[in-house]
């Protein structure tokens, strides 16, 4: 093709760039936390983990983590079962109202952060819920829900409608049509769905702030560390938080783009 | 006459406002090829459907072995469908597809795995036993959900247009497969298809629907030769249709006063319709006689221009306009019409035998 070089390369470059951009604090933080000096100016001193092994001897920070990781778990898990819930209920029913069903199970993502935190803080203290672990995880559920949906509503989308009603046909109940064939067809789409909703727990801050009380997760304890000084650790720290999510959002995303999903329901074995 | 099935007694489904099926009466037989034929729309999936149990009557009684079904849930009947997308599961293998029916019933595992083998081998296709779906052809596909079906060893099998997405020479393979396992099993198919060559290869008896409602019932050749009314006619649009009234007897034969002129049918067709009482009578096309000269002894003729013509395999249908515009068609071998001028706008003779003529009964 008879292309001109130099837009085609000034293009190259400027795509190049954006993502340099885009990336360079994150890149700066990961290159700084093995920095052995103090303060984050170049040229770099000597490699070093002692910023790794500070965080490392640190209880808040175990404490901090042991928090996000529950709390990650438990409501990865409860906002993919609603998740999946809402999909299925969008998929197998049509009702009155269903635009508006729709439109407010997808809704918490665009509420501010700060709007949401406030609100959340202020009806789970007068129902006696705040300042616990599990004050984190229902706010958690409430932002992460509607991503589980939204994943796993495409996937339903693929399916031939006629595939559940053959079930019934062959004999399942709805239950076990369920289970033998709505379950399996979405459960790569299940599994994108647990690995995304752990990755925005995780990463989570406004919300934990408001409601975490003493139970902080990892990004409130985070900014806490800011507040009191700047420090290295922030860097081990916010390497070791990005990298956790990136592998959850990978992980999501190779589920996701498998065709089939490649998931079999039971192991292959040699018959004759 | 053989016992009945299924027993639709004046069964009728809405959806809202639309009356998808019109308070319908119909026998079907043990053991017997029953095909539901219409257009799109016309209720015959509907029916399919509150037969498997898919979707509840809204009025009337559906009987499976003089047993009211209307309210049995479907994975309490043994009504199994095999569906027009085939509905198989792509995450299961053939194996675990063909199975499935027996698992959800509580069969155990290794007696399960050897009934679905048996079937896999009766339909030529045990080979591909530990395939996965996506990798079969679509005649492969046809017989795995074929076997997935049957499995259960059910009195009677549902199919919704299962050939539909299948090329012309796999369908015509596939019609024999089915026809033959039909009769070998001796159970009941109940076939829904709008094409009327799948309804005339396979059907014992055809069901032709309209509108929810059911235009006529009968043998394949019964329905061909002696449709019951204009809208069969035209449907399977085998015959040329002509509509006048009667006039008084004449030698035998009846004359009717069409717009093209006066015609001959056989008295007996009368029907015990009064004299100018308005008739339609049709003739097939494969009756219509074709000739370049006007033939001197035959009591039906129409003179016109051909205005096309269309092979299909052996035979021809040659489009031919009569002067006040009503088109006719006129089916024929290549060695019927070889010494004859069909060329665009040739001037042509058609001309038909009285008894050639069916008087609609029920117009």
């Amino acid at each position: 093709m008879n292309r001109n070089w130099l837009i085609d390369w000034s293009l190259r470059a400027y795509v190049i760039l954006a993502l340099a951009f885009v990336f360079a604090p994150i890149a700066a933080s990961f290159v700084f936390s093995f920095n052995a000096d103090r303060f984050p100016s170049l040229p770099l001193g000597g490699f070093s983990l002692r910023w790794y092994e500070a965080i490392a001897e640190d209880p808040l920070v175990w404490e901090g983590l042991r928090n996000s990781v529950v709390v990650g778990i438990c409501a990865s898990l409860l906002s993919t079962a609603l998740g999946f819930a809402a999909a299925y209920t969008d998929f197998r029913y049509r009702f009155f109202g269903k635009p508006l069903y729709l439109a407010l199970a997808l809704l918490p993502p665009t509420i501010p952060v700060v709007i949401m935190g406030l609100a959340m803080l202020a009806f789970l203290s007068r129902v006696s819920l705040s300042g616990e672990i599990h004050s984190v995880i229902i706010s958690h559920v409430v932002m992460c829900s509607p991503f589980a949906m939204a994943i796993i509503r495409m996937r339903l989308s693929q399916m031939d409608p006629s595939l559940e009603a053959a079930a019934w046909n062959l004999g399942a109940g709805e239950w076990r049509a369920m289970f033998h064939v709505i379950v399996p067809f979405a459960r790569p789409a299940i599994f994108a769905a647990l690995f995304i909703t752990m990755a925005v727990s995780f990463d989570e801050f406004a919300v934990a702030w408001f409601v975490s009380g003493l139970n902080e997760t990892l990004p409130v304890r985070i900014l806490g560390f800011l507040q009191g000084q700047v420090s290295p650790r922030i860097n081990a720290i916010g390497t070791i938080v990005f990298l956790t999510t990136m592998t959850l959002v990978i992980l999501a995303q190779v589920l996701l783009m498998s065709r089939s999903g490649g998931v079999d329901e039971t192991p292959r074995r040699q018959e004759p | 006459m053989a016992e009945s099935l299924v027993v639709f007694d004046n069964v009728e489904k809405r959806f809202g406002d639309t009356i998808a099926v019109d308070r319908m009466n119909l026998d079907i037989r043990k053991g017997e090829f029953l095909v539901i034929m219409g257009s799109s729309g016309c209720g015959k999936t509907t029916t399919l459907r509150m037969l498997a149990g898919l979707d509840a009557p809204t009025q009337g009684e559906i009987r499976l072995d003089g047993r009211r079904i209307n309210d049995l849930a479907t994975w309490r009947r043994d009504t199994p469908m095999v569906w027009q997308s085939l509905a198989l599961f792509p995450f299961l293998d053939v194996l675990q597809n063909v199975e499935f029916g027996l698992k959800m019933r509580g069969m155990d595992r290794a007696r399960r795995r050897g009934k679905a083998m048996e079937w896999l081998d009766r339909m030529g296709i045990a080979e591909f036993a530990r395939r996965d779906i996506s990798q079969l052809s679509g005649g492969q596909r046809q017989r795995v959900a074929l076997a997935r079906s049957l499995v259960t060893e059910p009195e009677i099998l549902l199919l919704d247009e299962p050939l539909s997405s299948l090329d012309a020479h796999l369908k015509v393979r596939m019609q024999a497969i089915l026809s033959n396992l039909q009769k070998e099993l001796g159970i009941t198919f109940v076939y829904v298809t709008h094409s009327q060559s799948e309804a005339f290869a396979m059907g014992d008896r055809i069901v032709i629907m309209s509108r929810g409602r059911i235009e006529q019932i009968g043998a394949p050749v019964e329905i061909y030769r002696t449709p019951h009314n204009h809208f069969v006619a035209e449907f399977l649009g085998s015959s040329n249709i002509f509509q006048g009234r009667m006039a008084p007897m004449d030698g035998g034969l009846l004359p009717i006063e069409t717009g093209q002129g006066r015609f001959y049918v056989n008295a007996s067709g009368a029907g015990g319709k009064q004299e100018g009482a308005s008739t339609t009578f049709v003739v097939g096309n494969d009756r219509m006689v074709l000739s370049e000269e006007q033939p001197a002894d035959a009591r039906n003729v129409l003179e016109g221009r051909v205005i096309g013509e269309e092979f299909v395999g052996a035979t021809v249908t040659i489009h031919i306009e009569t002067d006040d515009g009503q088109e006719i068609r006129a089916q024929k071998s290549h060695d019927e019409i070889a010494h004859l001028n069909t060329d665009v706008s040739t001037r042509i003779f058609v001309s038909w035998l009285p008894e050639s003529a069916y008087v609609l009964p029920g117009e």
